[in-house]
């Protein structure tokens, strides 16, 4: 059987059996375990996380290095609310926090050339961990954030939604004129301002969407906690794991970054434990020779494996085709 | 009395340890403007000059000479990059726009490379590098001479920087090179080499910086990241591509670190910066000194 073939005549039966067994494995999520479910979760956050900053940052070409800024607002907003709101409306409300910062950001920087962008958002990430810092020590006199503690199943499936509302609300603004806009200024800002884009008000409100699932993110993930404080929920890790995971599973497509940040996520909680350092490493080594030598990432590697075996398998047929030919 | 005593000592410290700062900028303002990589391994190069140079002394290799070994290795190193992984990058790109962004999630990578490198071999602690550290008396306080010496080192590199980029050849070739690189390649300028050549001068200046910082602090591993945003920062007060600019922003940058910490409260000095950069970036977005 032709593998090439195997995929085309069998696409909807091959499509059905794989969403059937994604519901069978989301129906089954209570009954994983505390240990697998904490996996799942943080899978779940570095996909959310790559995708929206591959959205800005992939088409646009403005490299950003600031979601642990959003993510870690997030994260804050839901400790100053936990006890005044109900967290759907946090989840909400984080969103557009990190929605307005955003603007805010975006206003100031993204006038100017990219570089000046993303040396920006590189401070970003130190500059408001220590605003916050100094806030908490002169006015509320509280150092670290205790979270009231949720199911962790609930904030699966809590998590599970917001990525799904984020791969559509991504998908949605891909196909609109705005996704448009987006490319044309990431394949060349100037003709695109002549074709009378405003480049301005498009790069800033696309930051602003991407920043939106990455506070909400924040917001969801923190009752999963317990504790937290500034440092931690601020940290610049965070900025550094939605571009590595994007870039490893190709940040010019939508299903790239999810698999990249799925994966990542996986393989961060399963061998960082017991090889951190030169996991990070090989990290850094598969990022330099992904972006040297497979600028689509894993994702891109699927049809070129796909025509290569097929390739090599229709080969093989017709040599032995051959043969018999020869043979007779 | 005491007030203004107190202040003019946090002024001088201030200017001394800018210096370094500048220093440390000088290099990455080579590099992006010439080589068109922001260079975010930059903060790396400068732990692996703190931590060689505390290496070097462990083996009884006096700091201040320190950097006759330490620089050429990371001149070797930047060398290498840029000949190597930036040049590859840059061959390999869609469009000549691309590769700024692309050059960027490359030295991501080798930033976490050269960090994780390091962390298995020196580990993650914080190690006693300080040297020269006795204290002048000077109005008040106390300097230590690691800072003068420091500042004297920083200072003669940087003037020797300038006028190796203003009188010299190959400084002409360099600045060729970055205003117009198609020009300057008809011109007879081997560009490539002369990339390379920037981005091994801006690590060994890093390297120097380092051997100058961990006179100072104790080094360890993990210093790398926020030395970088520090770096990026006095670049871009300064403007991209002016030496002097540099070193009036690192010194501004030293001043007002030095007189946040003493008279307000020192989480709060990278968001003073800030807050300046964004003024800055408001009013003159090139920076201090720096040209259109």
């Amino acid at each position: 059987m032709n593998i090439t073939r195997l995929f085309t005549t069998h696409r909807k039966l091959l499509l059905m059996g794989f969403l059937i067994l994604l519901i069978a494995f989301v129906l089954t999520f209570p009954l994983y375990g505390g240990a697998r479910t904490r996996v799942l979760i943080t899978m779940l956050v570095y996909a959310i996380l790559a995708m929206s900053w591959a959205m800005f940052s992939g088409t646009t070409g403005y490299m950003s290095l600031a979601p642990a800024a959003f993510f870690g607002t997030g994260i804050y907003t839901t400790y100053l609310l936990q006890n005044h709101l109900p967290l759907p409306i946090i989840i909400v409300a984080a969103g557009l926090i990190s929605f307005v910062l955003a603007v805010l950001l975006g206003l100031v920087t993204l006038r100017l050339k990219g570089i000046y962008f993303t040396i920006f958002t590189f401070g970003l990430v130190v500059f408001i961990p220590n605003v916050v810092t100094y806030v908490e020590g002169e006015v509320t006199q509280h150092h670290g954030w205790y979270f009231n503690v949720l199911d962790r199943t609930i904030i699966l499936y809590t998590m599970l939604g917001l990525a799904v509302v984020t791969v559509l609300a991504i998908y949605l603004i891909r196909r609109s004129r705005l996704g448009l806009a987006m490319q044309s200024i990431g394949g060349n800002e100037e003709a695109a301002e002549h074709m009378g884009i405003d480049t301005t008000r498009t790069k800033v409100l696309t930051f602003a969407i991407s920043a939106i699932f990455m506070g909400a993110a924040g917001a969801v993930l923190a009752p999963s906690l317990s504790y937290s404080n500034p440092t931690i929920a601020y940290s610049a890790f965070y900025s550094f794991v939605p571009i590595v995971a994007a870039v490893f599973g190709g940040m010019g497509s939508l299903q790239g970054p999810i698999v990249g940040g799925l994966l990542f996520g996986f393989l961060e909680k399963t061998l960082k434990v017991e090889w951190n350092t030169y996991f990070m490493l090989g990290f850094g080594i598969i990022i330099v020779l992904v972006i040297l030598f497979l600028p689509t990432g894993m994702v891109g590697l699927v049809p070129i494996l796909r025509d290569k075996l097929g390739g090599a398998i229709s080969k093989w047929r017709k040599g032995r085709e051959g043969e018999q030919h020869a043979n007779t | 009395m005491a007030e203004a005593e107190r202040l003019l000592g946090l002024i001088t410290i201030g200017i001394l340890a800018g210096g370094v700062y500048g220093l440390l900028a000088v290099g990455l303002s080579l590099q992006i403007g010439v080589c068109r990589v922001l260079n975010i391994t930059h903060g790396e190069f400068l732990m692996l000059g703190g931590i060689l140079t505390f290496t070097f002394s462990q083996l009884g290799i006096n700091p201040l000479l320190a950097p006759v070994i330490v620089g050429p290795i990371l001149f070797g190193l930047g060398f290498l990059l840029q000949a190597t992984l930036f040049r590859g990058v840059k061959a390999r790109v869609p469009s000549p726009s691309a590769f700024e962004g692309n050059a960027l999630l490359a030295a991501f990578g080798v930033m976490y490379v050269i960090q994780y490198l390091a962390r298995i071999r020196f580990g993650t602690q914080s190690l006693p590098s300080q040297y020269l550290t006795q204290p002048v008396p000077y109005v008040g306080i106390n300097l230590a001479v690691n800072l003068i010496v420091g500042f004297a080192i920083a200072a003669a590199l940087g003037i020797a920087v300038y006028l190796f980029l203003t009188r010299s050849r190959v400084g002409k070739a360099i600045r060729a090179t970055a205003e117009d690189p198609p020009t300057a390649e008809l011109m007879g300028v081997n560009t490539n080499t002369i990339l390379a050549v920037c981005f091994g001068l801006g690590g060994l200046l890093a390297a120097v910086a380092g051997t100058l910082v961990s006179m100072r602090t104790p080094v360890s591993t993990a210093m790398g990241f926020n030395n970088t945003v520090i770096a990026l920062i006095v670049v871009t007060l300064g403007g991209l591509g002016s030496v002097p600019g540099s070193f009036i922003a690192g010194i501004i940058i030293g001043i007002v670190s030095m007189l946040v910490a003493g008279l307000w409260e020192s989480v709060l000095i990278v968001p003073v910066y800030y807050a300046m950069l964004m003024v800055l970036l408001l009013v003159r977005p090139t920076g201090i000194l720096g040209k259109k």
